[in-house]
């Protein structure tokens, strides 16, 4: 089946003074509708690059990009600027207007936007009073009502997200862009951000791609992954496949080790204490946040076990998230704690290499 | 030496002082902000780069401030002569202020688009906004304080040229200030004429920038 989005061998070539840099090459991607497809990698690695070219903001140098099997480069710059409006995009500073307040920055699109200018004229077809009633509508689905006359200037910077997601919504898009969306702002904001997105996924269908380098962001809304590196689509799969069996150094660098900053160097005499100890990483998926995993391994076997990194979460009843666990060194008793864990419906990994 | 005919004379001198710095100004506007959109626009990092209109305006602008005011004044003569009637007078100065002050003014507008933030300019493209819908709806309205302090800097710089203007009879305050005080050396009329310059620039800039910063939404 032919998917919302579909990405065909597509490269993209900066060229510089000195020389080209290849930014982007050879990925392929096929995005279905109703999707929300995380693009996730270290900076640098090309993904920004891509999601402009979803919209053509970049023009690939080779490859095509189709949206709903229309190849975008057969486009004028006429039906290119139509096609725009139906694939909005929101960013990591937000970019809304500085000088105008929040409903008119909704109303821009509407107003100014690539929509219903079946005259190619320079202006939506839709007159200032309609669009200021569907601003009022947008404002209400991001809850955000109160501040309709406020200037950007004047919000945090989540409600500046809230403001920029209903300006992406207003021309009733069919696919959502977000670059880096939630970057800027605070965990708790994230969450709320993200809850906001996976909403509007589901109530109004819209294709959402995610492009951003936290692995906890895909984790928690995506339902497809790709992982770009070094301008390669390294690997790709649904989130569950790809987060409980990465197959390549890229995904496990992502996966295991978080991001990069994340990263930590033990000191001398600490990496040899943990030198040849038996590590595991094991994700949580299935198990009910009630039951104690964990604790009940270690009063079953009556040995102790050193967590060495968590993150998990309780969503909905169930436990989501990771464990770095370093294991007793009896090879028997490591061999009995993974097969438990695994009963337990958990995926246990080996990871060396986790303290270096 | 004082009398009634001395204070008409300053009354009529601000009056045309005013007359040729703000019509040149607005007619400065004219030429200099289209010129300054279309630098700004056609630059290399602009939405719509084309090296040959760039590079064009760039040397037209850079040709003309180059040239010294009093030289242009001359050179333009002709000029003026066609488009006013004739080529003295408060009127006629009014063509080689504009033109000596319409690149002074488009590199001003440029500098002022190149401070938009290019985020807010590619959002609106990311939503299918026209060139031109960006320039107006976006460009021209995310600059809009920059571009008040430039127009404030612009009346500032005109006037100051005005005051050369009376080398062709131009009249206005800068005339009266040369002919008492550098031709006849009465340097009290001097002194008041160009205090009155001075009033005048001062009430430019604190109107100007009042109102640029009673416009900027940026502030909490």
């Amino acid at each position: 089946m032919a998917g919302m989005i579909e990405v065909h061998n597509l490269s993209k070539t900066f060229a510089t003074k000195d020389a080209d840099v290849e930014a982007l090459q050879n990925i392929n991607l096929s995005i279905q509708e109703g999707d929300i497809y995380g693009i996730i990698g270290m900076s640098g690695a090309g993904k920004s690059t891509l999601v402009r070219c979803l919209n053509f903001l970049e023009r690939p140098t080779a490859g095509t990009v189709e949206i709903e099997g229309k190849d975008l480069s057969t486009l004028s710059e006429k039906e290119l600027r139509a096609k725009r409006a139906e694939i909005a995009m929101i960013f990591q500073h937000f970019n809304l207007l500085m000088q105008k307040n929040v409903i008119d920055n909704i109303c821009f699109p509407l107003l100014y936007g690539g929509v219903g200018k079946k005259d190619g004229g320079r202006r939506g077809t839709m007159s200032k009073k309609d669009a200021r009633k569907r601003a009022q509508e947008l404002l209400e689905i991001v809850g955000m009502t109160e501040k309709a006359e406020a200037y950007p200037a004047q919000l945090s910077g989540g409600q500046k997200q809230r403001v920029a997601i209903a300006r992406a919504l207003a021309a009733n898009p069919k696919i959502l862009l977000c670059d880096e969306a939630t970057s800027a702002l605070d965990p708790q904001t994230t969450q709320s951000i993200l809850q906001l997105l996976k909403q509007i996924n589901r109530e109004y269908g819209i294709t959402i791609v995610i492009i951003t380098h936290e692995m906890s962001v895909v984790r928690e809304i995506c339902s497809h992954v790709a992982i770009i590196g070094g301008g390669h689509l390294v690997e790709q799969g649904k989130v569950a496949d790809v987060f409980s069996h990465p197959k390549t150094k890229e995904a496990k660098e992502l996966i295991v080790k978080g991001r990069g900053e994340e990263r930590r160097t033990l000191e001398g005499h600490q990496k040899d204490l943990m030198k040849g100890k038996c590590c595991i990483r094991i994700v949580f998926s299935v198990n009910s946040s009630f039951e104690p995993v964990i604790a009940n391994m270690v009063l079953k076997f009556g040995q102790p076990i050193n967590i060495l990194r968590a993150d998990t979460k309780n969503v909905e009843g169930i436990a989501r998230g990771e464990m770095i666990l370093s294991l007793p060194d009896d090879v028997q008793m490591q061999k009995d704690m993974k097969a438990y864990l695994m009963e337990r419906g958990l995926a246990v990994e080996e990871v060396d290499g986790y303290v270096d | 030496m004082w009398t009634s005919e001395t204070a008409l004379m300053m009354w009529v001198g601000v009056k045309e002082t005013l007359m040729m710095t703000v019509l040149s100004t607005i007619f400065g506007y004219l030429l200099g902000l289209p010129m300054g959109i279309a630098l700004a626009v056609t630059d290399v990092d602009g939405i719509k780069p084309n090296a040959i209109v760039y590079k064009v305006l760039d040397v037209i602008a850079n040709i003309v401030r180059s040239i010294p005011f009093l030289i242009l004044l001359m050179l333009l003569m002709p000029v003026t002569k066609v488009i006013v009637g004739k080529s003295y007078g408060t009127t006629a100065t009014i063509v080689p202020l504009t033109i000596a002050a319409a690149p002074f003014i488009g590199r001003m507008i440029e500098s002022s688009i190149n401070e938009v933030d290019r985020g807010v300019i590619e959002a609106a493209q990311s939503m299918g906004a026209s060139t031109m819908m960006i320039i107006v709806r976006v460009m021209l309205v995310e600059a809009r304080t920059s571009i008040l302090v430039g127009v404030t800097i612009a009346l500032g710089t005109i006037l100051g040229y005005s005051a050369m203007a009376g080398i062709v009879g131009g009249g206005g305050l800068g005339d009266i200030a040369m002919r008492y005080g550098y031709y006849r050396y009465e340097a009290d009329i001097m002194i008041v004429a160009v205090v009155l310059l001075v009033v005048l620039v001062q009430i430019f800039q604190t109107l100007g920038m009042r109102m640029s910063v009673k416009l900027d939404r940026r502030k909490r």
